[in-house]
């Protein structure tokens, strides 16, 4: 398996939104490559013709009826928000248009 | 020669649109929350799709049938086995930091939709394929504080609403569409139409483009004359209306014509659609690529419809727009093109309505394709934008075959209600435009325009009764138009005694 | 040590039925020896006195009004740190949910309320679940009370020290990939993991959502039974619900009988390496059940190897998802100099708010989900789990039930494995398969080993939705130790020292 580089480290960092500091990645690279590597061993198993299993009981289908039902009270929800202005939530300025 | 001809000349666009329809269920897609537009701001939230530590999904049963039907409305082939699958991204308008989406098994794919378009050769028929139609979740609403313009720039920070987040979002996206020339922003405008009114007959979604129930995406590319290989596809975002499907296309076609001809290439980037230019402008470049790292949602079972589901939904389809548009002209006594005109201003629906309330279909089809088409055009907004309802139509006209308003002062009641003003019968009261048709209030004009016309007076008296136009023109000019013009005739007749 | 404490739940309930004690004279002195006591098991984050004895004063008074109430009315329990309860501090152990307070009852705590159950407080846990031993807790290390320089097992580290302390009867604990069992093996006292979607997730904080299941730990396998009972049971509120009669625990629980039964031992999960004293408690264990008239054989589970690469791939990966949330932005945690973006409060919040174990299991989920890895990492780890489940599914045409040991080792010491990840990994070993496939398994004690004289667990295995035969082995192999040992094996626990 690969070798995981600090670049790596940095980049999965990013995507994950971790502000890592610069030991830290050292410390992970070597982490993750012991890691990573250990769990490459799924590789050894032939598995050509079976099926992924994302959910253990079987089910399908699993409906509610289109009803309606009583919403938290706003001020319930806001009161552990971090900041809060005219009944939003307020965050900070946004850099990124999705 | 304009640089769209002279684009279109050189370069055959392919286009490809991206569509998403918030659902119209009663409740969320995943929670039992309300989905009412302008309510308070997150008086429609609970732990679900708030996002909450702890909190769990349970798909809304109407969410996953309106996407079937809209599957098979659009001749797609429904999945008989799909999962819904998490889009990881962190946004602060997503309470969960993925959106619930579909990934790689949507609930329906491989379908068509068939428009119409005139073109020189007359009446065209081009087939849109689509692609897919997966179902997935809305995200909140973002209001952007303490900048000059509202806008994400420049502003010192958000706020977020988070009541939309979670309603039930249906994405259709097409295939590539090639060969379309010219027609491509027309193709691409009947294409949203067509959709637009099949959604409605299917009744799972208000398909308010000016609310953002339905909201497009427009992919796009050019591809230099004879060639065989795509050019690096555009995707502008924000078009949020039919008119802009249009213009976003042509400009976007121009733009990158230009862009060709100077030599440079074209940068597979998001745009954003501007409504006061009629241009796009580039979004933000990223430096690094996307990786929504998808993965089946274990918190949501398999979908796995059976045939008799499938079918059970599919025998309860309304007809398709295109019969249905047929069959009402015929009933309402329009011509084809007559039809297709309405059909393309997406004025049926609304005609449609306007006849429910006691319009005559000549009447109803000549408000919304004359006068008000003429003002939403001039506007740069689409028909159902106007602050006036197909019963405010209906009124006006029973008004004017009553007598009691002429064509005239019916533009004037139109103009007041579209301002604001009211219903037609308070803006007729708070204006005072009813037509004078009462003797009293009349005769003191006739007796002035007799005065002023001492000649035509002479001559009436005479018995050349064809003179009493000039009076009557005068009492008409005087009363501002709001007098019934055969009662003066009558009453100027009569006092003159001939 | 106050007599009350002393009691099982079954025999709390006795006694408040008959009316010999009131739930506010349980609630006290369990209360009190918390008080007393926890400074050195360090076993709670949060106690919750006044709503314990309100609760325990309610239900004194409906049983005064001669109300109906339920067998386990007013007996006292701790609770996991991971499942919500409405205005009591829920932090999952980590600093980036200080302060929150969950404004609603995850389904389980509203059916402890619902019978009356009474909630002492939170227990700690390895932030968001992920350890073997509660040292990832961001807040304190909780202690084995066999030996308060060992660790208590973990995740649920905090549930398990709290009932082998006698600080309550009964707890909560959830289990992704061993987090109840391995607790209940190094603290001596039982604890089951029921099959998958037999109780309700709602208000469960998700570590692995394919995994994750809460389940009881107490000191007995009829009060983990009685536990197992009101927790359990189909809910709306979580797709993942079974909708299926709960399997009928508390009579298996009762039945303490073996014979005839099948049972197989589990060939890969007793070998090299492992601890001997572990291992001979394990096969005097086997004897024990021939004895009692089972039939007992070996069989093999041959994609069991792959089970800890498996369960270090598909947890993280749906860890990485499940904690994406806890950015900042609506509840918990914000880091802000007031002078950064949304994208940079983000990541100052995770990079602080989380310890170094969850942005380990972050970032592997992360890169087990890219692009360029998730056919070779995450999707083959999916497949590999259907044929573990598989492995399962078949050894169940020949046997009623399977065996191993719970964990490899007895409690290591505090500090010993926290630098070294995959060591930790390991105590999950024999716990992971079923949790894999969805299956039900229990802790039972099965004596000390000989080397440090500390707890060793026995895991039964059931097959889905038939949790009851693992409750009919635990229970039997429970009678048959205790008339051997004359009592259970946590009465041999050193004393913490207190009055007694």
């Amino acid at each position: 398996m690969s070798r995981i580089t600090r670049e790596e480290v940095a980049n999965l960092a990013r995507l994950a939104r971790l502000d890592l500091a610069e030991a830290e990645l050292d410390e992970y690279a070597k982490q993750l490559e012991i890691i990573l590597e250990s769990v490459a061993k799924v590789g050894e198993v032939a598995t050509a013709d079976v099926k992924p299993m994302s959910h253990a009981t079987g089910l399908v289908n699993i409906f509610r009826e289109d009803k309606v039902e009583t919403s938290l009270d706003r001020e319930e929800i806001l009161k552990s928000a971090p900041a809060t202005e005219d009944f939003r939530f307020r965050v900070p300025r946004i850099l990124d248009e999705e | 020669m304009s640089s769209y001809s002279d684009a279109i000349n050189k370069y055959d666009p392919v286009l490809g649109l991206e569509t998403h329809v918030e659902l119209s269920t009663k409740s969320k897609m995943f929670c039992g929350c309300a989905t009412d537009f302008g309510a308070e701001p997150n008086t429609q939230t609970c732990p679900t799709c708030l996002g909450l530590p702890g909190s769990l999904p349970v798909a809304n049963k109407i969410g996953i049938e309106s996407t079937i039907r809209i599957g098979l409305a659009l001749n797609c082939t429904i999945a008989t086995y799909s999962r819904f699958a998490r889009k990881n991204y962190f946004y602060p308008d997503m309470p969960k930091d993925f959106q619930t989406s579909q990934y790689d098994e949507p609930l329906c794919s491989n379908g068509y939709l068939d428009v119409l378009v005139d073109t020189e050769e007359g009446s065209k028929n081009f087939r849109v394929e689509i692609e897919r139609v997966h179902l997935e979740e809305d995200t909140g609403k973002l209001t952007h504080a303490g900048g000059a313009t509202g806008r994400i720039h420049g502003a010192n920070y958000s706020l977020v609403d988070y009541n939309r987040a979670g309603i039930a979002l249906v994405e259709i996206v097409t295939k590539p569409v090639p060969d379309t020339g010219e027609y491509a922003p027309l193709v691409a405008k009947a294409y949203v139409t067509e959709l637009r009114d099949l959604l409605r007959g299917l009744g799972v979604s208000d398909v308010r483009m000016e609310e953002g129930s339905l909201r497009c995406d427009v992919n796009l590319s050019l591809t230099p004359k004879g060639s065989k290989t795509w050019g690096t596809r555009t995707e502008t975002k924000n078009v949020n209306s039919l008119r802009s499907v249009e213009r976003a296309i042509k400009s976007e076609i121009e733009r990158q014509a230009i862009e060709l001809n100077n030599g440079n290439t074209i940068k597979q980037e998001t745009r954003h659609f501007q409504e006061d230019t009629g241009t796009t402008r580039s979004g933000r470049s990223k430096e690094v690529a996307e990786e929504y790292r998808y993965f089946p949602e274990p918190d949501l079972v398999p979908i796995a419809p059976d045939s008799k589901w499938i079918e059970e939904l599919r025998s309860q389809l309304p007809e398709q727009p295109s019969i249905g548009r047929a069959r009402l002209a015929k009933e309402w006594g329009f011509t084809d093109l007559e039809m297709r005109d309405v059909a393309t201003l997406g004025a049926v629906d609304l005609i449609a309505e306007t006849i429910s309330f006691g319009a005559s279909p000549s009447a109803a089809r000549k408000w919304w394709a004359g006068e008000l088409a003429r003002k939403a055009s001039e506007d740069g907004v689409d028909l159902t934008v106007l602050k006036i309802s197909a019963k405010d139509i209906a009124r006006i006209d029973v008004l004017v075959t009553e007598g009691k308003l002429t064509d005239k002062l019916a533009r004037q009641v139109i103009e007041a209600i579209l301002i604001g003003e009211g219903n037609p019968d308070e803006v007729i009261a708070k204006r005072n435009l009813a037509v004078v048709s009462d003797d009293s209030a009349l005769l003191p004009a006739i007796k002035e325009a007799i005065e002023a016309n001492p000649e035509a007076a002479a001559k009436i008296k005479e018995g050349k009764v064809q003179v009493v136009g000039v009076i009557v023109g005068a009492v008409m000019k005087k009363t501002g138009g709001s007098a019934d013009a055969a009662k003066v005739r009558e009453l100027v007749l009569k006092t003159l005694g001939s | 040590m106050s007599d009350l404490t002393k009691l099982s739940a079954f025999e709390l309930s006795q006694q408040l039925q008959a009316g010999s004690v009131s739930a506010e004279e349980v609630t006290n002195a369990h209360l009190d020896r918390i008080e007393e006591l926890d400074k050195k098991v360090q076993s709670f984050l949060h106690i919750d006195k006044t709503g314990a004895l309100k609760q325990a004063k309610e239900v004194d008074s409906k049983r005064k009004e001669k109300q109906k109430l339920s067998k386990l009315a007013g007996v006292p329990l701790a609770l996991k740190d991971v499942l919500t309860q409405k205005d009591v501090p829920t932090t999952c152990g980590s600093k980036i949910l200080e302060g929150w307070l969950p404004p609603y009852d995850s389904t389980v705590v509203k059916n402890l309320k619902n019978a009356g159950i009474v909630i002492l407080g939170k227990t700690n846990m390895d932030e968001f679940a992920m350890g073997s031993s509660t040292e990832n807790s961001a807040y304190f290390s909780t202690k084995n009370p066999w030996d308060l320089t060992k660790i208590p097992g973990g995740s649920s580290g905090g549930s398990s020290a709290a009932v082998s302390a006698f600080f309550a009867p009964l707890s909560i604990g959830t289990d992704t990939g061993g987090s109840i069992r391995q607790p209940a093996a190094v603290t001596g006292i039982v604890g089951a993991k029921p099959t998958y979607g037999g109780v309700s997730r709602y208000g469960l904080v998700a570590f692995a959502s394919s995994l994750d299941q809460a389940g009881p730990f107490a000191r007995t396998v009829l009060d983990c039974a009685m536990l197992h009972e009101v927790m359990a049971g189909h809910d709306p509120k979580d797709s993942t619900s079974i909708n299926q009669r709960v399997p009928d625990v508390v009579a298996a629980a009762q039945m303490q009988d073996v014979k005839g039964m099948k049972i197989g031992y589990i060939k890969e999960l007793n070998g090299k390496g492992w601890q001997p004293g572990v291992i001979n408690r394990f096969n005097e264990s086997i004897e024990l059940l021939k004895s009692m008239g089972a039939e007992v054989k070996e069989i093999s589970l041959p994609h069991s190897i792959y089970a800890l690469a498996t369960y270090y791939l598909i947890a993280p990966s749906e860890a990485s998802s499940n904690l994406a949330r806890f950015d900042g932005m609506r509840y918990g945690l914000r880091v802000d100099d007031g002078n950064s973006s949304a994208e940079e409060v983000m990541n100052k919040t995770r990079e602080k708010g989380f310890g170094k174990e969850v942005k380990r299991r972050i970032m592997i989920g992360t890169y087990a989900l890219s692009s360029g890895y998730y056919d070779a990492y995450y999707a083959q780890a999916q497949k590999v789990r259907a044929l573990i489940a598989q492995d399962l599914t078949d050894a169940f045409k020949e046997v009623d039930v399977l065996i191993s040991p719970t964990s490899p080792t007895t409690a290591w010491g505090l500090g010993e494995r926290v630098n070294d990840p995959m060591a930790m990994y390991l105590a999950d070993l024999a716990t992971l398969p079923p949790s894999l496939a969805g299956i039900p398994a229990m802790s039972v004690p099965i004596g000390l080993a000989d080397e440090d004289k500390l707890p060793v667990g026995l895991q039964i295995i059931a097959p889905f939705m038939q949790d009851d035969r693992m409750y009919r082995v635990g229970g039997a192999v429970e009678a048959s130790l205790k008339s051997k040992w004359n009592g259970l094996l946590i009465d041999q626990i050193p004393t913490l020292g207190g009055a007694s």
